[in-house]
């Protein structure tokens, strides 16, 4: 594996785009067939299945490293990751190994099926035959976490490069339903047009955030504006009689929501569609913790289904009557998909996404700052002249978000951080006042500069209270403004809400701890916004 | 009363009435090194090793500062004192406490495995021993130096084949004299940034030979770096002082380096894990060669190493509050305004 472990290091070492395809080109030209498909199965989303659990990997390692659980524990604390910090603590290897990728994995594979203590002197085996990188490597790929900062898209790239096949292509072939033990390099990205996919999914087209405000965006009759959703972006495929669902990732999700199913007789042939998976009942959307409840789960219940069913808020057509017409102007795709939906009766699973009529900018700053009350993360902004571009292109799609609800906070906790910021106190949790006393309510750990978490950490370091582990408590000294998307109510929380996306706004030096907002206040944005962020 | 306790000033023995590596001004400090946390303005008299005190006199300019010989014992009401190489930087000392039969160590900062330029660590058999514990989680575990300066040189020739500027950030006292004692020098000019350069010339003056280095100065222009190596202080980096560097790799020489977190939180294009401080092997090793049986730890895992000590050693240890503070990826306050202005000499 010291090929790829070598690739590993190379690419963590740049963040130049460039730099990474020539790298990884290299690394194909320089491998076996069997280590490029693996290589391209990995860097698409098909990792091999978890064969171990991380405790039992834990407990190996520090066995192995002849240090006990709590103090491997406490390591792995501050290296932030797991993989790596089991390649850390163990000690120097005893032998090496010339065995490549697809070796290893298919060695990770065949643990499955092995009894615990075959799996622990497998494991451990393989470990002393490996350096630092390839232990971090095999590591990531034996739990299931192998990530790099190489897209798909990079590597098909990379691939083209390598074997001369225009990207495009390359892509098509790499889509759909495969993995290494069905397929070959050679049949799989060599060989020309391979089976005919009916699930076959178009590129996405991502939109950018908008950082000012709308009137920069030109005169306002050449857009059209609609509400931003907050599911699960997802394109819908109607093809030869079946239903295929997609989500953003390229990934094939039709299992997840029985609920398109009887599309497939109710929408034509030839139809694509481009919208929101979307938790809704009642009429209105649910949260989005609903809907990530309902993925985590391997199985789609009926009391699932009964609790957080999903519709399709479509917003656009890309494929009508068998032809792409992404290269058409949005406004008449838009057109089309509202007769489309209109004529076809589709039980309410499909809804076209509401535009938001206007005519002047000044509309839709109202519009955006009442987004909650109408269950939306804020505005969608479309060119009406913009073709269905793929990826994420700058100019005619923009995302402009709500403001986020704030509050301001005490801290009363502090934790190291992990990984990149395991020499400072970086999470931290905090708390409002509840008559005199200090009740918690949400953890924060990202928002300030590594100026200001430099000062805080030397702060804590000076007042610490008490420790609990790697928690210290803290003198409540320090007020932040804490920014979040959405607020619900929780059981789970002392003080009964949970907040979304919670996040350090700002370090409020000038403001008393006891001029720290309350639980109160609290309760009233939940009142207010309750399951509308 | 310990021989040894530390107290919100530092770390005291009252027999003596003397303070090692006090925090706080106090009457009479004994001082383990240069590093700006362990010897601080404000103590009516210092004592140090001979070849500590210079750094410590650009340091601290006009200060009382009394020195001694490695290994020599000074009586002080009785209790005696010595100090015994540390191996952290030219001049660092662990020093030894020896009253009525019980023997104590100060270690400050160490490290056992000798860097070719400070003065090889030497364990000290004693009772009780600080310890510091910057590195003590059993992750922290370092390359052999000759192996990290082969990547150093190996970085450093490729860069100057593609025309760019090396620069590396170290500590303006000891690494930065490490780095350009172990590199190689015949591979291209080497440049140092004036924090560093200020150093380098009260180390030369007492007589260490560094290879020829060249302080950045306004007169020069963005093609004389071209293929050389810079060595700045952590904190230059971030500054427009960078800016006259047209193409620039970016390293940093640091024990963090060893988490690929931290690597990636500091933007540099490289890490190297180069480390003035034990590693958790040579942790072990040293507190082994005491034969302490009370160790007490100070800085960065303190807790956790003492705990580590405690269950699995068998030693009575604890970790005392200091406000030492390690090996800091940023640069210390005072070295970074000595750097700023780079006329000084
Ligand atoms: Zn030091
Ligand atoms: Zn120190």
């Amino acid at each position: 594996m010291r090929a790829f472990a070598a690739l590993y290091t190379r690419l963590d070492q740049t963040t130049k785009t460039n730099a990474k395809v020539a790298y990884l080109a290299e690394y194909f030209a320089q491998t076996s067939d069997e280590d490029r498909l693996w290589t391209v199965a990995i860097l698409s989303h098909r990792r091999p299945r978890r064969t171990v659990n991380t405790t039992l990997l834990r407990e190996w390692a520090a066995e192995l490293s002849g240090i006990p659980l709590w103090l491997f524990e406490e390591s792995y604390h501050v290296v932030g990751d797991l993989s790596e910090a089991i390649a850390l603590a163990l000690p120097q290897p005893t032998q090496s190994s010339e065995a490549g990728l697809s070796h290893w994995v298919e060695y990770i594979k065949s643990l499955g099926a092995e009894e615990e203590a075959v799996k622990k002197a497998r494991v451990q085996s393989a470990w002393l035959q490996m350096e630092h990188t390839e232990r971090l490597v095999f590591n990531k790929l034996i739990t299931g976490g192998f990530r790099i900062g190489v897209s798909q898209k990079l590597m098909v790239r990379a691939l083209a490069q390598y074997t001369g096949i225009a990207e495009n292509n390359l892509a098509h072939r790499l889509m759909g339903q495969w993995t290494p033990d069905s397929t070959t390099f050679e049949a799989l990205v060599l060989t020309e047009d391979p089976l005919e996919d009916v699930s076959k999914p178009y590129p996405f087209y991502l939109a950018y955030a908008l950082e000012e405000a709308p009137e920069s965006l030109g005169p306002p009759k050449a857009w059209l504006a609609e509400r931003k959703w907050d599911g699960i972006r997802g394109q819908l495929i109607v093809r030869k009689g079946e239903v295929f669902v997609w989500s953003r990732g390229e990934e094939l999700v039709t299992d997840k929501f029985p609920e398109y199913a009887p599309l497939a007789g109710l929408l034509p042939d030839g139809t694509v569609l481009d919208g929101e998976i979307l938790p809704f009942k009642d009429g209105v959307p649910l949260t989005f913790n609903e809907l990530q409840t309902r993925i985590g789960r391997k199985n789609v219940t009926q009391s699932i289904l009964a609790k957080a069913p999903v519709i399709l808020m479509a917003y656009d057509l890309l494929e009508w009557q068998g032809e792409d017409i992404r290269a058409r102007p949005f406004a008449e795709r838009r057109q089309l998909l509202e007769r489309l939906l209109s004529d076809t009766h589709t039980q309410g699973i499909v809804q076209p996404s509401p535009l938001v009529p206007f005519t002047e900018w000044q509309a839709l700053h109202s519009e955006r700052e009442h987004a909650r009350q109408h269950h939306s993360e804020g505005l969608m902004l479309k060119r009406k002249a913009a073709p269905y571009l793929s990826g994420r292109k700058k100019g005619d799609w923009w995302k402009w978000k709500a403001a986020p609800l704030t509050i301001d906070a005490v801290m009363i906790y502090a934790q190291r951080g992990h990984g990149r910021r395991a020499n400072l106190y970086t999470d931290f949790t905090f708390a409002v006042w509840d008559g005199n006393t200090l009740v918690p309510f949400t953890k924060a750990y990202s928002g300030l500069t590594d100026k200001e978490f430099g000062e805080i950490t030397a702060w804590v370091r000076r007042n610490t209270k008490e420790r609990f582990g790697p928690v210290r408590s803290v003198e409540p000294r320090h007020v932040f403004e804490i920014a979040f998307e959405g607020i619900r109510k929780s059981a789970r929380h002392k003080s009964g809400v949970a907040l979304r996306f919670p996040r350090m706004l700002r370090w409020r030096k000038d403001k008393p701890v006891r001029e720290a907002n309350t639980l109160e206040d609290l309760h009233q944005l939940l009142a207010a916004y309750e399951g509308n962020g | 009363m310990a021989l040894l306790e530390f107290t919100d000033k530092g770390i005291y023995c009252e027999a003596a009435d003397v303070y090692i590596d006090p925090w706080r001004p106090v009457g009479r400090a004994l001082i383990t090194h240069g590093h700006a946390d362990h010897s601080r303005w404000g103590h009516q008299h210092y004592l140090c090793t001979t070849t500590a005190a210079p750094v410590i006199r650009h340091r601290l300019g006009n200060i009382k500062l009394s020195t001694t010989p490695f290994g020599e014992t000074t009586s002080i009401n009785g209790v005696k004192f010595s100090f015994h190489p540390a191996g952290h930087i030219i001049g660092s000392a662990q020093i030894r406490v020896e009253h009525k039969g019980e023997v104590w160590v100060a270690s400050g900062d160490y490290k056992v495995r000798p860097d070719g330029i400070s003065e090889p660590f030497e364990p000290v058999p004693c009772h009780s021993f600080i310890t510091e514990s910057t590195f003590g989680l059993p992750v922290y575990k370092w390359k052999p130096q000759s192996e990290v300066f082969e990547d150093i040189n190996a970085w450093w020739r490729a860069n100057r084949e593609a025309g760019k500027t090396s620069v590396l950030t170290a500590y303006a006292l000891g690494k930065a004299q490490r780095l350009l004692n172990g590199i190689d020098p015949g591979i291209g000019p080497i440049f140092t940034h004036g924090a560093i350069e200020n150093t380098n010339a009260v180390i030369r003056k007492q007589g260490f030979a560094l290879p020829p280095t060249i302080r950045i100065s306004q007169q020069q222009k963005s093609q004389d770096y071209a293929g050389a190596l810079v060595i700045a202080p952590p904190a230059a980096t971030g500054s427009n002082w960078m800016r006259r560097f047209k193409s620039a790799s970016v390293g940093i020489a640091s024990g963090w380096m060893a988490l690929r977190g931290t690597r990636r939180r500091r933007a540099a294009d490289r890490g190297f894990v180069l480390s003035d401080h034990a590693d958790w092997d040579e942790l072990n090793e040293a507190i082994d060669a005491t034969g302490a049986e009370q160790v007490v730890a100070t800085h960065g895992y303190a807790s956790i190493f003492a705990r580590w000590l405690r269950e699995e050693k068998g030693l009575n240890a604890w970790d005392a509050q200091t406000e030492y503070e390690g090996e800091s990826l940023e640069q210390d306050k005072a070295d970074d305004q000595e750097g700023t202005n780079e006329t000084t000499v």
